[in-house]
């Protein structure tokens, strides 16, 4: 009985996971980073990175689970938590149908428990595509309520970060966003359990602020821009040019907030070793 | 109370000059301070002042955001924006301040943490998370109180507070009203707009729960009559430290983390979507 639950939620994860993996145009594509042209196929084969260049295109919720976790092992937590509009502000509520329906989702946040290499675990990603993956409300709901189901399931935590920051239709609520997470973290790590976090493209403001900088482990995908302030903010300030590569992950690493630049094909393997190497640590 | 004044004259209000600020305070409501400087990790950071002092007879830590009055002052303290440097002093105070069994009081006043080349190198983002997660489970009374502007992640690394106040006129808020209007409408002129929809006064907040209590300002404001505000302010922190030190410091963390977890948890509206 278990296999054929195994087998359609792999189908499950599967199916959302196309959607979320579409590039536009047609059959080429053009890479931001070196303006070079690829073929849509190659692309998409290769996990949505730039054949070229390297460059990692950003990708969906969804997709990005279905590139670690394995086979047969994703279910959703808290699919249906709903968006909410809690100072009332004008037009919010359309912003957020029209971001549901262009991605699927109901907010920036899919969190699930799956398994990656056999392990299980709670992983959490943040969806760029949903309002630029921006902390509202729901979104800090869902990430604290992943975190309190594995601190009681004893379970190590993997959160995927990728946003803009506050969610600004929402005002303080968004902020108060970063005081509940960091919380529930700290209650979380008090039971000597293992979180990691992942830092991609782009992680800013009050998401850099609060969990994406908490985690035991702290990973970057190669390129990602992860800050606090943004790069147009700080060069209004200061009134210089910023140095090439400022912010980028590998600049984050070489500043000793980054442990490891990992590029996508080799983060479900290396993310399936942390979790080999804290095995132990995961039971209090 | 002082008459109904806007949210945009309240933000006017908050951000006058000569509105009490931390030394103020520090003058009127302590005796004995002894400033604490440096994050034992590479500096100092003047825009935030902090140390021990004896609050009616009592030792406590007191952390504050230091914007200064005077343009040298201003400079001085970078006009009261910290660096990484700023909030890890304030996190090495508040440790110590559970290891001496002391309450911890904060007066928040910034228009935000500095958003500068040097700030990002040494980890802002990294800093102020390290302030939310380890205030929320400091087991001793922690007090904040937002004298003038709090905004953004700048002012809430100094207030994951067992008690939240706001004097009448301050405003509370994700950013400023004219960066809250230069994001979500790429003009920062529309910031008066901003400041209504944005419902950053006290009284919003204290619907909303994000604080706990008002704080009564004189007529005008509290740069009309300093002394009289600042009566205000410490009849106010003597009320809530005194219910707060019957606690242990167990249910003080606990509390605590009740607060801030009841924050925008699923939908109090309805629920059938």
């Amino acid at each position: 009985m278990n296999s054929i639950f195994a087998k359609r939620r792999a189908r499950l994860l599967a199916m959302k996971a196309i959607r979320d993996n579409y590039i536009p145009g047609d059959k080429l594509v053009t890479c931001p980073h070196c303006q070079q042209e690829s073929e849509k196929k190659l692309v998409a084969q290769g996990l949505s990175v730039c054949p070229k260049c390297g460059y990692h295109f950003p990708i969906g919720a969804y997709y990005r689970l279905s590139t670690i976790l394995d086979p047969g092992t994703f279910h959703e937590l808290n699919e249906k938590l709903p968006a909410a509009d809690p100072l009332a502000f004008p037009g919010y509520p359309e912003k957020l149908s029209a971001a549901q329906r262009k991605t699927g989702l109901t907010e920036a946040a899919v969190t699930a428990v799956g398994a990656i290499g056999g392990r299980k675990c709670v992983v959490g990603v943040l969806d760029n595509r949903f309002l630029m993956g921006s902390m509202s409300a729901a979104v800090g709901e869902k990430i604290t309520l992943a975190i309190e189901y594995a601190t009681k399931n004893k379970l190590p935590l993997i959160l995927f970060a990728a946003s803009g920051g506050a969610r600004m239709q929402e005002g303080i609520l968004s902020l108060m966003q970063m005081a509940k997470t960091s919380a529930a973290l700290a209650r979380f790590s008090e039971k000597g359990l293992l979180y990691i976090s992942v830092l991609t493209d782009p992680t800013t403001g009050g998401v850099t602020a609060s969990f994406a900088s908490l985690g035991d482990i702290i990973l970057a995908e190669p390129g990602a821009l992860i800050g606090f302030a943004g790069p147009r903010v700080i060069q209004q300030t200061i009134g210089e040019t910023l140095p090439e590569g400022f912010q980028r992950a590998e600049y984050q690493e070489e500043h000793g907030f980054v442990d490891a630049v990992v590029p996508r094909d080799q983060m479900r393997e290396t993310l399936a070793r942390l979790l080999r190497l804290h095995e132990k640590g995961g039971r209090p | 109370m002082s008459e109904n004044l806007t949210a945009a004259q309240r933000v006017a209000v908050a951000r006058h000059p000569q509105r009490p600020n931390i030394t103020d305070y520090l003058n009127a409501l302590f005796t004995d301070f002894f400033e604490q400087k440096g994050d034992r990790l590479c500096g100092e950071d003047a825009a935030i002042l902090g140390g021990v002092a004896l609050y009616h007879g009592r030792p406590v830590t007191v952390i504050g955001t230091r914007k200064g009055k005077t343009l040298e002052e201003n400079l001085q303290c970078n006009f009261g924006m910290p660096n990484p440097e700023g909030y890890r002093k304030a996190l090495r105070l508040m440790k110590q301040a559970e290891k001496f069994r002391r309450p911890v009081l904060t007066f928040i006043d910034t228009s935000g943490a500095y958003p500068g080349l040097e700030a990002e190198a040494r980890g802002q983002g990294e800093a102020i998370a390290r302030n939310l997660m380890e205030m929320s489970r400091l087991t001793v009374p922690v007090i904040a109180v937002i004298t003038g502007e709090g905004n953004s992640g700048g002012a809430l690394a100094l207030g994951v507070a067992n008690r939240v106040l706001m004097q009448e006129n301050a405003v509370y808020a994700i950013l400023s009203p004219e960066g809250f209007a230069s994001i979500l409408w790429k003009d920062s002129s529309r910031h008066g707009e901003a400041c209504d929809l944005m419902k950053l006064t006290a009284p919003d907040l204290l619907g909303m729960q994000v604080i706990d209590d008002i704080i009564p300002e004189p007529e005008g404001g509290a740069h009309l009559a300093p002394v009289i505000a600042m009566r205000q302010v410490d009849q106010a922190i003597s009320r809530h430290l005194a219910e707060l030190t019957k606690e242990s410091g167990a249910a003080l963390a606990a509390e605590r983390y009740q607060k801030f977890r009841k924050m925008g948890a699923a939908a109090p509206q309805k629920e059938d979507s």
